[in-house]
Order: structure tokens, then sequence, then C-alpha cells
């Protein structure tokens, strides 16, 4: 297969998905609702009372609830995997004289345009109530949810390849995605924690991703950016190889 | 026939899930420009078999090749030769028709030159030109299928593949598609494999038919040739004494496979017009009868035992969606 049709085998996918995800209306609704809920209901409420290193904790949650829309619209992504199985749109692709590889690499992109979507209307919303402080950062942070979206939805279809029913839905709600994001540092600063819960945190690729965006939006970095980018690369390569594994490996 | 080339050669193909053999030991060739039908009831292996000749499914043991390739060695020539519909819909809900046929030629590889044609013809022929800009969601189930074969068979495939291609559609619309099925790809000259339980479809659109139970071939020929091993017209007799009725009939040039069902005496009866009333003047206990004719339903009793439609009840998809909505 020439490098030219491997290409827009992997661009034939990746708009497909665009395609699909702006048609489902709800799916976008819903993916800025809930961070905004975040923001709003909880940082709000929180923030009454208390503050964090000398900005207000809505502003300091700001990079926190980036992260949760990246993550959640990730491993959401991945396992919409699930239903295209259940009909068998999946087969129509797998049984396409395509490798594999590219068919993971476009929903890959696909994924991870979804997910920049979202992250800028995010954007948008937290300049206009100033929780984002200029547009050069919200530039900045863009940049940064690429790496950290590539990272969250190769691991979100390394979870959806290898689930065979939506019934595993809740289990990776419960035991993958809330640890995750309670302890990735979304919601208090990460110091003086207990000892399992900072072992936790280091293993937690999403806490370099809730520090890469706190440097973009609060220019703070508690581990330097440098070892946020590495580690997340490191994590994306790891998961875009073991994924590309299991779509060899499918069957229907 | 002996001088085509087989577009398809099956050797002792095996599938197991576990203990459970749902394909067994499978052996077929198929030529080129055949029309073949795998007939047989839900859950005999016809979907498993197919998939595994797709490269979708692994084989537990044996061998295939299509077009003269190894299912399992070189899958992707394999998936480049072929056009699969298959039995669910696979056709995305939220594209449009048009934006449907656009992914798979990019997917298939179909040239960038003539490939914006290519998709026109192949709307037109299946009478979607009008409705290519809809999303699908908006077309009937009869639609969905014209989409799904003018998707299957876009890129000038070898061999196509229909799995249960009319499962839950109207009997209007299936004769529809199968116009579609049956004359597109003898311009082509495309070899078709289709799974079907309808007998009829079989019967009327295949050049030749597997018959298919329990992961096993049980027959293979024509379906006229298949019909006339029958050796005629099943005629089922009811009588208090049906010992001496079988023994008498045993005797009977004309009767063959003589044989009890459901407490009634059954035989295949050649030249029944001439014979039935020879068998009746012999036979004085008869106290009712009953006259099936000489069908590829018969034939399909003959070897498994059992009528097609009675383990038929579950639908196709659609239909299984329809029911739970309600």
């Amino acid at each position: 297969m020439s490098n030219m049709s491997y290409f827009e085998s992997v661009y034939a996918i990746w708009m497909r998905e665009i395609k699909v995800f702006f048609r489902e209306k709800e799916r976008v609704v819903s993916a800025i609702i809930t961070p905004l809920m975040w923001i709003f209901a909880f940082g709000g409420g929180l923030g009454a009372s208390v503050a964090i290193s000398g900005v207000n904790y809505q502003q300091f949650i700001f990079p926190g609830i980036l992260s949760m829309a990246v993550l959640f619209g990730s491993i959401f992504y991945g396992m919409y995997i699930i239903w295209d199985r259940k009909l068998d749109f999946l087969k129509a692709v797998l049984v396409a004289p395509v490798p594999r590889s590219a068919v993971f690499l476009g929903k890959m992109l696909g994924g991870m345009s979804d997910v920049l979507v979202q992250v800028t209307g995010l954007l948008v919303i937290g300049l206009v109530f100033s929780f984002v402080p200029s547009v050069a950062m919200a530039l900045l942070a863009i940049c940064a949810a690429m790496l950290v979206a590539m990272c969250m939805v190769s691991l979100g279809l390394v979870i959806g390849a290898n689930m065979k029913s939506p019934e595993g839905f809740n289990l990776v709600m419960s035991f993958v995605m809330w640890p995750m994001f309670l302890s990735s540092g979304a919601l208090f600063p990460l110091r003086n924690l207990p000892w399992y819960l900072d072992i936790i945190v280091n293993l937690n690729p999403l806490s370099y991703g809730v520090d890469l965006f706190q440097f973009c939006l609060l220019g703070t970095t508690q581990r330097g950016i440098l070892l946020d980018v590495l580690v997340l690369i490191g994590f994306s390569a790891v998961f875009i190889a073991v994924g590309t594994k299991a779509f060899e490996k499918m069957q229907v | 026939m002996a001088a085509k080339k087989s577009a398809i050669s099956i050797r002792a193909l095996s599938k197991k899930y576990g203990k459970l053999c749902a394909v067994d030991k499978i052996s077929l060739e198929i030529p080129e420009g055949e029309v073949f039908a795998l007939l047989g009831p839900n859950g005999a292996g016809k979907t498993t078999t197919l998939s595994m000749l797709c490269g979708l499914l692994e084989p537990s043991a044996g061998s295939a090749s299509v077009a003269g390739f190894d299912v399992e060695k070189q899958a992707l020539a394999v998936r480049q030769s072929i056009g699969v519909v298959f039995q669910q819909p696979s056709v995305d809900d939220l594209l449009s028709g048009k934006e449907n046929l656009e992914m798979h030629a990019l997917l298939y590889g179909v040239p960038a030159d003539g490939r914006k044609e290519r998709i026109e013809y192949m709307l037109k022929l299946v009478g979607l030109s009008e409705r290519q800009n809809s999303n699908v969601k908006e077309y009937s189930g009869g639609m969905r299928r014209r989409l799904e074969i003018a998707r299957g068979l876009m890129h000038h495939p070898k061999v196509l593949f229909l799995d249960e291609p009319t499962v839950g559609l109207d009997p209007q619309t299936r004769s529809h598609i199968w116009k579609y099925i049956h004359e597109m790809p003898k311009r082509e000259g495309t070899t078709i494999v289709f799974t079907t339980h309808y007998l009829e479809e079989a019967e009327q659109f295949a050049d030749r038919v597997a018959i298919i139970d329990h992961g096993k071939v049980l027959a293979v020929g024509k379906p006229s040739d298949l019909v006339a091993q029958l050796g005629g017209d099943t005629v089922v007799l009811g009588t208090a004494d049906q010992k001496t009725l079988m023994k008498m009939m045993k005797r009977m040039k004309f009767a063959k496979n003589v044989r009890l069902e459901n407490g009634k005496v059954c035989a295949s009866i050649s030249d029944l017009h001439q014979n039935l009333p020879k068998l009746l003047r012999t036979a004085k206990s008869v106290n009712s009868i009953e006259i099936r004719p000489a069908t590829l339903n018969e034939v399909f009793i003959k070897y498994t035992g059992a009528n097609i439609r009675e383990d038929s009840a579950e639908g196709g998809f659609w239909e299984r969606m329809m029911s739970r909505n309600k």
C-alpha cells in the first residue's frame, strides 16, 4: 500500500469522526456543560470560602477542569468503539484493505479533534469570565491540550478496543476515570499529601497534564514542563503501541 | 465448470468456540462468476464462515483462499479483492449516503481520478441519486441495504459477500434488492456468495446452493438437481397400521425414502399424478393424505430433519430494533 493511500485512509476515518461529532449535538453540548458545572457550581461554591496560592479558587481549578474535559471526552470517545461494534459499522472499516494502524491513527486524530473543540470552547468561556488571563495563554493551553489529548485518547482507544460490551462502562468510570481525575491535582494543590496519594499522583499521567495546563494558564509548575512533556509523550507512545496491537488483533 | 478458475476454495475450514464447533470442517469450491448460496437456519455457521472468508475471524483449523489469496497469510490482498454487505446495518447513520461512499472510496483506494464519477454511477445504479445528501438516519431499511450494496460493489471487487441481504425487509423491497444484487455483478463478472434462510431466494437466485446446519455442509448442488434427487413430490399418509403400509410401500419402485414423520408415513413419489392412484388402490387403510411438492424446502427437511422456518424466528436487526421500541 502506498503512502498516499495510507494517509487517505487515515483522513477518511478522521473525517468521519469529526462529522459524527458535530452531528451528534447531544455529545457536543454535554461535553461543554459538565465542565461548566464544575467551574461554576463546585468552583464557585468552594471558592466562596477558599483561595489557593493567591488566585481565586475558580481560577485555580480551571486548568484542572480542562484536564477533566480532556480525560472524560477522550475515554468516552474511546468507548464509543463498543457502539460501533454493536452495529456492524466497525466490521465495514475492519474489512477494508487498510492497515489497522491507519484505523487507529484516524480514530486517534478524530478523538483529538473532538477534544480540542471542547477545550477551545471552554477556553473561550474562560476568557469571557476572566478565569483565563489572556488570549496568548489560551493559545498556549490549546497546544498543551493537543499533547494531553493524544495521551488520553490513545488510552481511551486501548480501553475501548479491549471492551466487548457496554456493561464494563461503569467499571471504567469507577476504576479509571474518577481515580485519574481525583488524583491528578485538578482540584487541590499537590502539597503535603499523604504518602500513598503521592505515589498515585506520580504514576497518573493526567497529573502531568494538569501541571502543564497550570503552567499555561497560571504560570506555575510543580514538576517543570520539560518533565510534563516527556512523561506525556512517553505514556502516549506506550498507549499508541498497545492500542495499535489491540486493533490488529481485533476480531468480530 | 471444470475449466473455470476457483474464486473461492475452502479446505476443511473450522471454527471452534471452546467446545462448540461453529463451523466443522467445511470444504467448498466456488468457481469465478458463480452466484452461490449458503442456506441454513440461524446459528448454522453461515455468518461465521463468511467472517473467516473476509479475514475478520481467524479459523481454528483448515484453510481458505479467496480470489487466489490465502485468507490468513494474505489478508490485505483478500480484503482488496472483496466487497462485503453485512447482516446488520454498517453504513454510518449520521453521514449522508454520498459521504458514506466517499469514505469507503478512500478506504478502498478507489483512484482519485474518476472517484467522483464512480460514486455518482453507483448511487444512480441503486436508485439513490435523489437522496444522496440526506443522512442515512432518514433512509428506509431497503434504502440502507441498497446503499450497502453500492458500497460493496464500488471498488470492482472480484468477490461480493452478502450476509442475509434481505432479512427484515418486506417482500416488495426484497425483490427490488435482488434485482440489484443479481444484475449488477453479472455485468461486472463478480462472484457472489450470499447466506440466507429464505429457501425461495436460494432456489431462485443461486447457481448453486450449499445446505449448512450445525456447522457442516450437508449437500451442495444446483437447486434443480437437489430437488430432482428427492425423486418426486412428498406424500404424507395417515394410517392406523403404519408398519404394514411402510413395508408395502418399500416394495414400490416409484416410492423413495419411505419414513415415519410425526406418526405418519412419508415418502417421495415420482410421477405423482400417475402413481398416487396406484398407491391408494393398494394401500386400503389410509385415512388422511397430504402432498408436499418437491421444493428446496423438502430437500432441506431431508438433510436436516427439520423445517427451516421452525427455528428462524430470530429476525434481522431491524426487526429486533422495532420490537424493542414497541
